[in-house]
């Protein structure tokens, strides 16, 4: 109940707070290239763009629809493997190949969520999980197709006859897709569709009593959620130009959820803090060496013990009591 | 014909008995504190990893295994005190990250401890095939599928007939009620926890002749787990058993008779037709929500 | 509301802020090094191809900095372990390249993160010496990428060549489906095509499978085989020679140099008694006669190695002396390291003897080495030995 009371202060807030913070997030996007000197700081802030999104998509379904996916980097690698295939195989325009495999990935989820999506709790979180790992079995598998467990390389990505290429062109595709999704994503937590939603999170029977079709909207945010993976997925192979079935496999599912978790369950703005804390850490880690599995380890479990809400949350409700103070 | 498929029933059963064994893990902990335990692979890890490197330096082998029991029961209990007992109120995925996180950490300290190259344990007597109708098998795998058997009972009658056992049947029920009666409850999720974790050890190390051990074997083997403890519907323990025996039997006919690469995707195929049709596992009894 | 906005923000510069310097305090500097950039398996199922690799690299840029570096410069490592994963390894390319700013790359344990690593080198033109095996490295060759140890084609010939004068002509396949795997599974094709070894079965397993018995049963109950080569690497082919035993096959079993370390025949224990399989000359330094050019060097770099971690030598801690010394003899000739005199000076590289043999490389040959350097061993009583 507390959970429904504090999202529904949030709802609650004017719609200018909203573009107060869509501006802020622009700022950021636009100033931080400033603090990244070489590319390969622009790189690792691309690749935390790329998380970003998904977590944007994962945490509509993890946060607000309280459904839990242990299979999203399935969706992110059959995303990656479309453009890669249709691509780089069969010499299709890159954008639509990106379009084909969110339909693609659209009408997968579609079709998957509504038996999966009646399960609940740990057996919810084993059908995603299978999912997930058969899809990324198949990538590794289907050697003909998909360059098997050491992947393929993917062409760059064109269109109107220019080469998206290099980090510094990426940083700023990857800045505007996210701030698309992170507006699609605040949009939709505010239409009548988000607040089903969060009743969704409370208790599923209270809110079906009161009329809510809980499994509709349960199904077309886990479709939502599917397809931002994939996009961000298509865009990510071409960016990097190789991809691999390690990109679709347990552990990236695992990532996403943890990054959307430890920024902050329901909230946008933490899921985009936790896939960017969670891309750049393992980075600064390797400073540890031979420690930095078991540093990466410790920090999950205590910040997930001492902070069970989050890191956003936390800090936010820090600051604020020091405020009060 | 009938050789080959004798080969892969034995093959099956003998991996089936270490997922049997780790599902009956998942179970035990589920029960008591409805916690989905992630770290339940390393477990596994720290028994094999334990029972190979302890032999190396020349402790007896039964010594070396009743020590990574031991050493994997005093983790799984730091694990219980240290993080599970103080996120009880967490969510479901909450959980399941702090679980994760031990069991990353928990890889990370015994690459250290260990290092990061296979282990070598010696089969417990002997690498000669014994003949079978024409499929050979390893003496090894006797061992696993007895050591297992033999734990298998030995959880049963535990829980059957001891008053522990009874009071921990107990909270699984009904935590409420059973602390009303006077049972600590804490300590009932402590002792799931290294039960559990000797269940896992104890699999880990008979199966290591077999598999190698290093550090991250229990990654696979801990889902494989997991699969057989919904199969057989959570928190039912000879389910989980009969879960384990079923996906590791299908996975050697399916490894055999239709591809070995989509060998570890069998289990999950089974997993999901069966949520799909029986949302609570073979075995499971449905549940209704409580608002 | 405007508060609580205020207070996300803060909240999110306070991380970032914290996040920033974490990366910041990641990076070092010291004054006019030749920066030597590496990225190995030192983990992963490659790990014991990878983990000598970098205690040699480790090992050898210390003791030559001791000496007094490389023309008065001293030589820094910037080292990272891919786990075997293709798509770390490009990323901690792109971190060499763009980060440290690396002079030189030493590195790539497998084919398939050498294949990674490729398209990045040649983009930021910087010299590449790779310590894997696939023949697809070199050929075609590729501007700025060269290579130490034998190819996998070298590999399947000498196999051949050994099954014939044993009347072995039926071969069963068991390839890994890693990238070494795959392009010795080619590779061995074509080689018993050209000389007239019929293949009877091809399996494959997956380089982290710890049971192969099902693909190794059909081969059992083949009639047709006479011969088993596996082709893989690290931990998968001792999973293979374990399951082969204990299936009671007893036909021939060959491997390819993808396993030439001791710790392959610890792991599979007594199950590789009798296996054959093509390694450089290092691992038999001992039975080398006095005559071959190469004894001196590899009875030294044997008891360097052996000396500093009590354990013994492999060809793959041999592939990553080679690749360094090439590149710090390559800085000496060049006069600097100057990213494409360097290039040139590596592509000239002519008469080193180093572990793997005696190394002429050339624009067309990016490995620069023969046949005869390849020696067929086979192991007994638990050691190399050579075939005669």
């Amino acid at each position: 109940m507390v959970q429904i009371a504090a999202t529904r202060t949030a709802a609650a807030q004017p719609i200018n707070t909203r573009l107060l913070s869509l501006a802020a997030l622009a700022v950021v996007i636009a100033v931080l290239p400033l603090a990244l000197t070489n590319n390969f700081y622009l790189d690792i802030a691309i690749l935390a763009g790329f998380n970003a999104i998904v977590c944007v998509g994962l945490n509509l379904l993890i946060g607000y629809a309280g459904q839990i996916s242990l299979g999203h980097a399935g969706f992110f690698g059959i995303g990656a493997y479309a453009s890669g295939i249709l691509v780089t195989t069969y010499g299709w325009p890159p954008i639509a190949a990106l379009l084909v495999g969110a339909l693609f990935v659209g009408v997968l989820a579609f079709l998957l969520a509504k038996p999966i999506l009646r399960l609940k709790g740990h057996y919810l979180a084993m059908a995603t999980l299978g999912i997930g790992i058969i899809v990324s079995i198949v990538l590794r598998t289907e050697t003909g197709l998909t360059g098997g467990p050491d992947g393929m390389m993917v062409d760059s990505f064109k269109i109107f006859g220019l080469e998206l290429y290099g980090e510094k062109t990426w940083y700023w595709v990857v800045g505007v897709m996210l701030f698309i999704a992170v507006w699609l994503s605040l949009n939709l937590i505010d239409s009548p569709v988000g607040r089903a939603l969060r009743a969704v999170h409370g208790s599923e029977v209270a809110a079906e009593v009161v009329g809510v079709d809980t499994t509709r909207y349960k199904v077309m945010v886990f479709v939502v959620s599917a397809v931002f993976a994939s996009v961000a997925g298509s865009l990510f192979a071409h960016y990097t130009g190789l991809i691999t079935p390690a990109k679709a496999d347990f552990f990236k599912s695992i990532e996403l959820v943890t990054m959307v978790v430890f920024g902050g369950m329901a909230s946008t703005f933490g899921a985009v803090i936790g896939a960017v804390v969670l891309t750049v850490l393992p980075q600064a880690l390797t400073v540890f060496q031979d420690y930095s599995q078991i540093v990466l380890g410790a920090i999950l479990m205590f910040t997930m013990v001492f902070m069970p809400k989050g890191l956003l949350p936390t800090i936010e409700g820090l600051i604020a009591q020091r405020r009060r103070a | 014909m009938f050789a080959e498929f004798l080969q892969y029933m034995l093959s099956g059963l003998t991996i089936g008995a270490i997922y049997a064994l780790a599902g009956l893990g998942f179970s035990i902990i589920y029960n008591a504190s409805h916690v989905i335990n992630f770290a339940q692979g390393e477990f596994i890890m720290i028994g094999g990893m334990a029972a190979a490197t302890l032999t190396a330096s020349g402790v007896p082998l039964p010594l070396a295994i009743l020590m990574g029991c031991g050493g994997a029961m005093i983790v799984g209990v730091l694990v219980a005190k240290f993080t599970v007992e103080r996120a009880r109120n967490a969510s479901v995925v909450t959980l399941i990250i702090i679980t994760i996180g031990a069991s990353i950490f928990l890889r990370g300290v015994a690459e250290l401890v260990w290092g990061k190259d296979f282990k070598r344990l010696e089969a417990f007597s002997g690498e000669t095939p014994i003949n079978i109708l024409g499929a050979s098998m390893q003496p090894q795998s006797l061992w696993v599928i007895g050591c297992a058997a033999v734990l298998i009972v030995a959880i049963g009658t535990f829980f059957n007939r001891t008053l522990t056992g009874k009071a921990m049947l107990a909270t699984s029920h009904n935590r409420l009620a059973a602390q009303l009666v006077g049972i600590n409850v804490k300590r009932v999720v402590l002792i799931s926890f290294a039960l559990s974790a000797a269940l896992g050890a104890m699999g880990g190390a008979v199966v290591a002749p077999i598999t190698f051990s290093y550090t991250e074997m229990g990654i696979m083997l801990g889902l494989k787990g997991f699969t057989a403890a919904v199969l057989g519907g959570l928190g039912n323990g000879p389910g989980a058993v009969a879960g384990g025996l079923i996906v590791g039997v299908a996975e050697a006919l399916g490894a055999g008779y239709i591809s070995s690469a989509y060998k570890d995707a069998v289990a999950f195929v089974i997993i999901l037709l069966v949520l799909l049709f029986m949302p609570s596992g073979l075995f499971g009894k449905r549940g209704t929500e409580r608002v | 509301m405007g508060k609580r906005l205020l207070n996300t923000v803060a909240a999110a510069a306070t991380v970032l802020g914290a996040v920033t310097f974490g990366l910041a305090a990641g990076t070092a500097t010291a004054a006019e090094p030749i920066k030597v950039g590496s990225f190995l398996s030192a983990t992963g199922p490659a790990s014991f191809l990878g983990e000598p690799e970098k205690r040699v690299m480790e090992l050898y840029v210390d003791r030559i900095n001791k000496a007094g570096g490389v023309d008065g410069r001293p030589v820094q490592l910037f080292l990272y372990d891919d786990g075997g994963a293709a798509d770390k390894a490009a990323s901690f390319t792109k971190r060499l390249i763009e980060s440290d700013k690396v002079d030189v790359i030493v590195g790539g344990t497998t084919t398939a993160a050498t294949m990674a690593a490729v398209p990045l080198v040649e983009r930021g033109e910087v010299p590449f010496i790779s310590l894997a095996g696939a023949v697809v490295i070199v050929d075609p060759v590729k501007k700025w990428v060269f290579k130490t140890p034998h190819t996998d084609r070298m590999a399947a010939d000498k196999v051949m060549e050994d099954m014939k004068k044993r009347n072995l002509t039926k071969l069963a396949l068991v390839s890994e489906d890693s990238g070494f795997g795959k392009s010795g599974r080619e590779e061995t094709l074509k080689a018993a095509k050209e000389s007239g070894i019929e293949i009877v079965a091809d399996e494959t397993y997956g380089a982290k499978d710890t049971d192969v018995t099902a693909q190794l049963t059909k081969i059992k109950n083949n009639p047709n085989a006479q011969a088993v080569l596996v082709f893989g690497l690290g931990q998968g082919p001792a999973v293979v020679t374990k399951n082969y035993r204990q299936l009671g096959i007893n036909l021939p079993l060959y491997q390819s140099h993808g396993v030439a370390s001791k710790e392959y025949i610890r792991l599979a224990g007594g199950a590789a008694e009798g296996v054959r399989l093509p390694a450089a000359g290092l691992v038999v330094a001992n039975q080398l006669p006095d005559s071959d050019p190469q004894k001196k060097v590899v009875t030294e770099f044997t008891k360097v190695y052996e000396d500093a971690f009590k354990s013994e030598v492999s060809t793959f801690a041999g592939h990553a002396y080679d690749g360094l010394m090439i590149a710090l003899d390559a800085v000496k000739r060049a006069g600097g390291t100057d990213k494409a005199k360097l290039r040139d000076a590596i592509e000239q590289t002519k008469g080193y003897v180093g572990t793997g043999g005696v190394v002429n490389m050339t624009a067309k040959d990016h490995m620069g080495l023969g046949l005869d350097a390849f020696h067929m061993v086979e192991i007994k009583q638990g050691d190399w030995t050579l075939v005669k």
